[in-house]
């Protein structure tokens, strides 16, 4: 349905009104790129089900991580989170979806594409970036950057592809999929204790009309005590916006750079990819969290990172060497 | 997004520091659109600018606020911190830029904006809203685009959609609220909504009152920088006709 180049987003750009953009769930993204062996920063394919099919025409290795579109080669199906050399001529199809919102597709080598602005995210709006601006269609023909490995090697016989045996523990990452933790933002404090108490105990469920800009929450509408008009100022990825209705919008990747509704809470940095696998009618329950520990989560994932990026480097070498 | 359009008793004497997030901190000046806290503004984007260290992914300067967006765990990792959580550190790191740029602000902006003429056709399929605002405000066309051209606009900032500069202040003559419903605004639309006045640089819904439309191109993704305008820079309208509106876009009639 849309598919398009992201990266870990444009960023420097703001004063320009240029948003950064990038994948929705910037965790699948980096471990795609980390498990072929590339940069985190390399593009990946962000995919919305109904997926494409996509056909390889030389051996590569690839990575899908994020939603679950029970992804197979040549309708077999073949394991997410994991990388895997595919074959030559064989065709990689998305036939249903299982779980997620949008799964994440990396080639070794990355894809070869230009930058703008220093990302390779599509920016739709600015029709900039990525894939020339725009979704990938149908008879697209991407390139890849070139690579010194030689893959055929890595497949056996006949297979039309050949998992490798190293692969990434999601679980602490995505767990309880509808908690989501919150700081409170800068209006949380003009909200009545009944509204506050409202946030803290209601489920809200995501409506349909949410996309990569924001997600519009449906529940018990919240009202400040007394109503306040903000001239526009910068919002982020994960700032929870009151709409003048009582209405709340979560502000997701590609979100205006500036805004002025007022800032009730700010979803924490390291649940950002848990959301970003929630679909409409999903729902989400907030829960309150202190800065130290939304910081602390975001450093031990990043030495998770590391160790993954590490390893992944060694068990590539030690394959094709 | 409205607004107190008058300034606190003394604007430049408070301030507040605060979280927007895990990622991002704001300093905000004063909830209002002022001259006086848009420079003060600006001199603390240019301060934070020059004291960028690792892991400072943006500074964004808005109508009286700036934000400093960072990435946590390159900033931790860079030892900057000291013993700090990394959002405590980005907070005294603002104190420090307000402290820095305090004595700087009667001497005027560090860099002078430029100043841009931009022709504007306020006729026909031009100007959607055109009629409205001029029923609503009692006043003929022709005086609103008077009023409209009269005076020379502070681009405030650059926002919403890349190159979306927001201008003011506009005559109160033309004070006006927001659609209620955004609608479709064709690129170039030249829009005002309160005492704001703007350019929609790209095609995109809008909630503003479009009074005409400009042939200028405001944000091209192959130039360097993409956007004509900044915030800092000033704006002067003048009225063309249709005719003179397709000349400049080269577009046949």
């Amino acid at each position: 349905m849309l598919d398009t180049i992201q990266d870990m987003g444009r960023h420097g750009f703001g004063n320009w009104g240029v948003n950064p953009g990038g994948a929705m769930d910037g965790y699948a993204a980096q471990v795609a790129n980390l498990l072929v062996g590339n940069d985190k920063h390399e593009a990946v394919i962000e995919i919305h089900f109904p997926g494409p099919q996509i056909l390889f025409e030389q051996n590569t290795l690839i990575a899908i991580t994020g939603a679950d579109f029970s992804p197979t080669v040549n309708d077999e199906v073949i394991p997410r989170w994991q990388p895997v050399v595919v074959r030559k001529n064989t065709v990689l199809h998305f036939p249903s979806l299982v779980q997620g919102g949008r799964c994440y597709l990396s080639v070794h080598g990355g894809y070869c594409l230009q930058k703008w602005l220093n990302s390779y995210s599509t920016s739709l709006k600015a029709g900039a970036g990525g894939w020339d601006g725009m979704p990938l269609k149908k008879g697209d023909e991407l390139a890849f950057n070139e690579s010194h490995i030689y893959f055929a090697g890595l497949l056996k016989e006949e297979n039309n592809f050949e998992a490798l045996p190293w692969r990434v523990n999601t679980e602490k990452i995505y767990q309880y999929p509808h908690e989501v933790g919150f700081i409170p933002g800068h209006e949380w404090p003009l909200l009545s204790d009944a509204g506050r108490k409202a946030f803290l105990e209601n489920n809200y469920i995501i409506h349909p009309s949410s996309d990569r800009m924001g997600y519009h929450l449906s529940g018990a509408p919240l009202i400040l005590e007394k109503p306040i008009e903000l001239v526009s100022s910068a919002m982020s990825f994960g700032t929870v916006q009151l709409l003048p209705g009582g209405r709340l919008i979560v502000l997701m990747a590609d979100h205006q750079t500036t805004g002025g509704y007022p800032r009730i809470a700010h979803v924490v940095s390291a649940h950002l990819p848990k959301l970003a696998q929630l679909r409409p009618s999903d729902a989400i329950q907030f829960k309150l969290m202190d800065l130290a520990a939304a910081e602390q989560m975001l450093f031990s994932r990043q030495k998770e990172l590391h160790i993954l990026q590490r390893s992944c480097r060694d068990h590539l070498n030690e394959m094709v060497c | 997004m409205l607004l107190n359009y008058h300034p606190v008793a003394d604007p430049l004497s408070s301030y507040s520091i605060f979280p927007l997030g895990d990622s991002a901190v704001t300093i905000d000046l004063g909830n209002c659109i002022d001259e006086q806290l848009n420079i003060r503004a600006l001199a603390l984007h240019d301060w934070l600018q020059a004291h960028r260290s690792p892991g400072i992914l943006d500074i964004i300067g808005a109508y009286s606020s700036v934000s400093v967006f960072f990435d946590p765990p390159i900033v931790q990792a860079s030892g900057v911190n000291g013993s700090c959580g990394v959002g405590q550190w980005v907070e005294g790191l603002l104190n420090e830029a307000w402290t820095a740029t305090s004595g700087r602000i009667a001497a005027g902006p560090i860099v002078e904006g430029h100043t841009f003429r931009i022709p504007v056709c306020y006729e026909g399929e031009y100007a959607p809203d055109m009629q409205w605002v001029a029923r609503h405000k009692g006043l003929s066309t022709e005086a609103i685009i008077n009023i409209h051209c009269a005076k020379t606009y502070r681009v405030y900032m650059v926002g919403f959609l890349p190159g979306f500069s927001y201008m003011g202040t506009v005559d109160p003559q033309l004070e006006l609220p927001r659609k209620q419903l955004p609608v479709n605004v064709v690129a170039g639309g030249v829009g005002i909504a309160g005492l704001q006045t703007g350019i929609y640089p790209l095609t995109s819904p809008g909630g503003w009152q479009i009074i005409g439309r400009t042939p200028v191109k405001l944000f091209d993704p192959r130039l360097d920088p993409p956007v004509r305008l900044q915030s800092g820079d000033r704006v002067q309208f003048y009225p063309v006709s249709q005719v003179e509106f397709r000349d400049l876009t080269g577009r046949p009639a």
